[in-house]
């Protein structure tokens, strides 16, 4: 007997259920992954996975109550079962203060094709060209440490409101680490792809040898305010926290960068500079992600009966001015806004942005050029003061050009108030956030940025 | 005691492992185990009195992991069936035969002794799960109700997540384990304001390993406060609201154990675990400043500090009877009297490194998933208490000038461990040894040695509390695990004090 498909397990749930509405989100995920150090390999798999979401909708009081089960399903009996399960759920559930219209009958063109799968013959070409890094890597006594990860999930959304949707999505990166023998000096290289085809491992050595290069010269420089090169992985992970603590009903009531206190938002303000614009796209070359709401549960910022919406570009932040925050339709009653859920991608524009990072390099009298950030949290969300440390090469520019390693920095700064006091950006590329970028955040597109007094609060000794 | 929940012994884990490890083996794996986990979990999210949303998920699926060619295989499946398990054990060898190309150090392992069919169950009374959700769901409310009764609050949120885990573990050895562990984490956040400013309080509640009886009550003693923090919440969230910012500069600092044992976690509990020494997570979470081969020799803090490793204390989060390896738990020092003596270790870095506790793991491996391969991960990391240690208030009494700490906010710590920079849920200044009302906006800022160096004081038994996380994140792909620590309130001279108002540049 053949397992049933995902369409055949959708089809199963919403004939199990006798709820009055009832959703099914199956998601099928399959993965493969190399992790290196020390110039060997350490772990490595390929997995797969096939999870059911099922949420059921029960008339209660004047209103609606909801309730969602998952669970993994690859039979039809597994997922009736699940269905079941729901709707039991939601039939003692109180009434959902979310409850609004289901979203109704709309199908993608590909609903019928099969999930698109990945396995760790995608690493075919990579693998060979790793083993030959790991060899020159050794030979001129640097160690290497990293990771690839491919994972594709392709998403079926079905309801009873006639809801058939579908979504591949691939997500995919290579990420390295370099250090000299005496592990005194660190280097990182990373980028996110779709496919592999554009990763070339031996092109990334060459690259993390010349950085080690860099820090042949060693300068100790103490806290203090610097004028600092953030590269675009930097600007994807303080964008992605720009981002996350945008929901509109933490932002209502008060509790974020975003409120005018003591209740309201700061849409229609302008709180950056000029000229900066934060949008998300499911359309956008690169980086596209699924053009509709899928949503397991509900919470502050986002709804299950906002599941199938369709998502448009939104700007986030336009010319300066805050624009949208992450709204559902129920979110969107209280703040007399249009509802703008969230979309899983991010990109950063800057007008005035032109060159790469070499050119913010070659125009710097004397500043610092950071890899990357490290252990970024929310100190304070009311400012959205965020802590974290620089991470593998903090390099001194000096006239223009990079003239040794500086230690490492605990740093606090506000991505709100960065955005106001840069005075140089790239242009934008796609970029992958070291923070989040694996696990939870793998699509944006950001400048590197140049900020005149960028707060280094305290040295860390780290190597 | 409840046993190992009917519907998992229902599920066909025993045949599944025989006919992967049969696969195994007739491949030529030298080490194969198997592991089939059921995970059910629940949260429950509840704000202003109203149910936002409550989904369950329950995940099932096994794992075949290899040594064949000195190098590991690893792969998961779903489908349980005779087939797919036959097929898992064979991706696993076939992916040791790619990853043998890349291997230059072949894998060993520390020996462990057989244990032949044994069953482990973690110590809590009523299972979460057997609890109607619109029960659960009416205590949250309930909290969020009685919190915005207070004149200071505006808005409350109440969250529940529970955990039923169940794991079993086969290997070609022979040992086959089946246990279960349930966890629990509620809690809740008051917050309120005014146009000028704005501030949360939260629950100092720590996530446990025991049942819905946390929540409500069971034999005494199982169950957290709930009514007096209640209670007392919204009036220490007026005062934070109307308290002054603090003074940047140097203070003495008496850290409760509601704090404390999120700055052990990072800064103690990673920085021994071996993997991250030996380079492992170089690319990831990071290295460590401490590295084995000053065992004996690096002087960690002061002498009053005694950190212990285990994963066997009752209600600890990482507590469990075998570990993903099939390594019996334990109890070791990690520091004595000041000094590194130990770290964590799997079999793998136990075979590598035999003078660190006499060739045996000692247990620290598992996954979060059945997804998921095994790793070294963290036991709970412990700060021991002083037998005749002082209480709370006498190391509030022996300080003159300095900040007492409770609950935990914001972390971050560098990828060695060195640099780290911690907030909380309240600042009480400390002046001629009394508390006088509370300050805002304040961080510590130290380095790992110079803070614990600076400890002079542990208090006794009657201060020490189990704190904990269920988020504690690792390894690539990203592993999430939960994992408990104990503290007693303990005093610390000298440490750097930011405003962080003023760190933002406002």
């Amino acid at each position: 007997m053949s397992s049933p498909s995902p369409q055949d397990l959708v089809e199963h749930a919403l004939a199990a259920s006798t709820a009055d509405d009832c959703l099914v989100i199956v998601r099928d995920t399959t993965s493969a992954n190399l992790r290196w150090a020390n110039n060997t390999l350490t772990t490595n798999g390929q997995m797969s996975r096939r999870t059911a979401t099922v949420v059921s909708f029960v008339a209660a009081g004047d209103g609606v109550a909801a309730a969602s089960t998952s669970g993994s399903a690859t039979t039809a009996d597994e997922i009736a079962e699940i269905a079941r399960a729901a709707d039991a759920a939601a039939r003692t559930a109180e009434p959902a203060e979310d409850a609004n219209p289901l979203v109704r009958d709309r199908t993608s063109a590909d609903w019928d094709e099969p999930p698109v799968p990945t396995d760790i013959t995608v690493y075919d070409t990579v693998a060979p060209a790793l083993g030959e890094a790991f060899g020159r890597a050794g030979g001129a006594g640097r160690l290497l440490y990293g990771f690839v990860d491919h994972a594709v999930t392709t998403t079926y959304l079905g309801s009873t409101t006639g809801l058939r949707l579908r979504h591949a999505q691939p997500s995919g990166h290579f990420a390295c680490t370099a250090k000299s023998a005496d592990l005194a000096t660190s280097a990182w290289v990373a980028a996110a792809t779709n496919d592999f085809s554009d990763i070339d491992p031996l092109a990334y050595d060459e690259e993390l040898a010349r950085r080690l290069g860099w820090a042949e010269r060693r300068v100790d420089l103490p806290a203090g305010r610097y004028d600092t090169i953030l590269p675009p992985t930097a600007l994807a992970d303080l964008m992605i926290d720009t981002y996350w603590y945008a929901g509109a009903r933490d932002a209502w009531e008060g509790q974020s960068v975003y409120s005018q206190r003591p209740t309201g938002t700061r849409i229609g303000q302008r709180i950056t500079a000029p000229g900066v614009h934060l949008s998300s796209d499911p359309g956008r070359d690169g980086i596209a992600c699924a053009p509709f709401a899928v949503v397991g549960a509900s919470d502050s910022e986002s709804s299950v009966f906002d599941n199938g919406l369709p998502l448009t570009r939104t700007d986030w932040i336009r010319d300066g001015e805050l624009s949208a925050l992450v709204q559902t339709r129920h979110t969107a009653t209280m703040t007399q806004q249009p509802a703008t859920p969230y979309v899983d991608n991010l990109v950063l524009e800057i007008d005035t942005g032109t060159g790469t990072i070499d050119d913010l390099v070659a125009g710097t009298e004397r500043g610092l050029l950071l890899t990357s950030l490290w252990y970024i949290r929310v100190v304070d969300p009311q400012s959205l003061l965020l802590t974290g440390l620089t991470r593998d090469g903090v390099y001194l520019v000096e006239n223009g050009e990079i003239t040794g390693a500086v230690n490492n920095f605990r740093w606090n700064e506000s991505p709100i108030d960065l955005l106001g006091r840069f005075t140089h950006a790239s242009e934008t590329t796609r970029s992958f956030s070291r923070e989040w970028g694996a696990d939870y955040f793998p699509r944006t597109a950001t400048p590197a940025l140049r900020v005149p007094d960028f707060n280094m609060s305290s040295v860390s000794q780290a190597m | 005691m409840p046993g190992i929940d009917s519907t998992f012994l229902a599920l066909p884990y025993r045949r599944l492992g025989d006919v992967a490890l049969a696969r195994a083996a007739d491949l030529g794996a030298s080490h194969a185990d198997f592991r089939f986990e059921r995970i059910r979990s629940q949260r429950i999210l509840v704000r202003d009195g109203s149910l936002q949303g409550a989904a369950d998920a329950d995940s099932v699926g096994f794992a075949v992991r290899v040594v064949h060619g000195g190098a590991w295989g690893f792969a998961s499946g779903v489908v349980l069936t005779d087939d797919e398990a036959r097929r898992v054990a064979e991706t696993a060898v076939s992916v040791a035969r790619v990853a043998a190309a890349m291997t230059t150090t072949a894998v060993e392992l520390a020996p462990e002794p057989v244990y032949d069919d044994v069953t482990w169950v973690s110590s809590y009374e009523v299972d979460p799960f057997g609890v109607p959700t619109a029960d659960k769901t009416a205590v949250l409310a309930d909290w969020t109700v009685r919190l915005c009764r207070g004149a200071a609050v505006d808005h409350a949120t109440a969250s529940l997540l529970a955990v039923q885990e169940n794991k079993y573990y086969a290997d070609l050895a022979g040992t086959r384990t089946t246990q279960q562990r349930v966890r629990l984490q509620p809690g809740f956040e008051a917050m309120g304001g005014t146009s000028a400013v704005f501030d949360s309080m939260a629950s100092i509640a720590p996530p446990v390993g025991r049942g819905w009886e946390y929540v409500v009550g069971g034999t005494p003693g199982t169950a957290w406060d709930w009514d007096a923090e209640l209670d007392e919440v919204p009036d220490l969230l007026a005062d934070k609201l109307k308290a002054p910012s603090v003074e940047a500069g140097r203070y003495d600092l008496v850290i409760h154990p509601s704090n404390l044992w999120l700055t052990i976690h990072e800064s103690i509990g990673h920085a021994t675990e071996l993997d991250r020494a030996l380079g492992y997570e170089a690319n990831y979470a990071g290295t460590s400043f401490a590295t084995p081969d000053q065992v004996g020799r690096l002087r960690y803090g002061s002498p009053v500090m005694h950190v212990t490793g285990d994963r066997t204390i009752e209600h600890g989060l990482a507590t469990i009877g075998y570990d993903d390896d099939g390594v019996a738990t334990q109890e070791w020092d990690i520091v004595r009297d000041g000094v590194l003596v130990g770290f964590q270790l799997d079999r793998p870095m136990a075979a590598l490194m035999p003078e660190l506790n006499g060739g045996r793991s000692n247990g620290c491996a598992y996954a979060d998933s059945p997804g998921h391969i095994p790793i070294q991960r963290m036991a709970n990391v412990s700060l021991q208490p002083a037998a005749d240690g002082p209480s709370t208030e006498e190391l509030v009494g022996r300080v003159e000038r300095g900040l007492y700490v409770v609950g935990d906010k914001s972390w971050s710590i560098d990828m060695q461990r060195f640099n780290f920079q911690f907030t909380g849920q309240r600042f009480f200044r400390i002046v001629d040894g009394e508390l006088a009302g509370q300050v805002r906006d304040v961080a510590y800022q130290a380095t790992t040695t110079e803070f614990w160096g600076s400890m002079e004081a542990v208090g006794g038994p009657d201060t020490w509390r189990l704190g904990g996380a269920f988020n504690c994140g690792k390894a690539q792909p990203g592993q999430v695990a939960a994992v408990s620590h104990g503290s007693p309130t303990a005093l610390f001279r000298d440490v750097r004090i930011l405003n962080t108002t003023e760190e933002g540049g406002q």
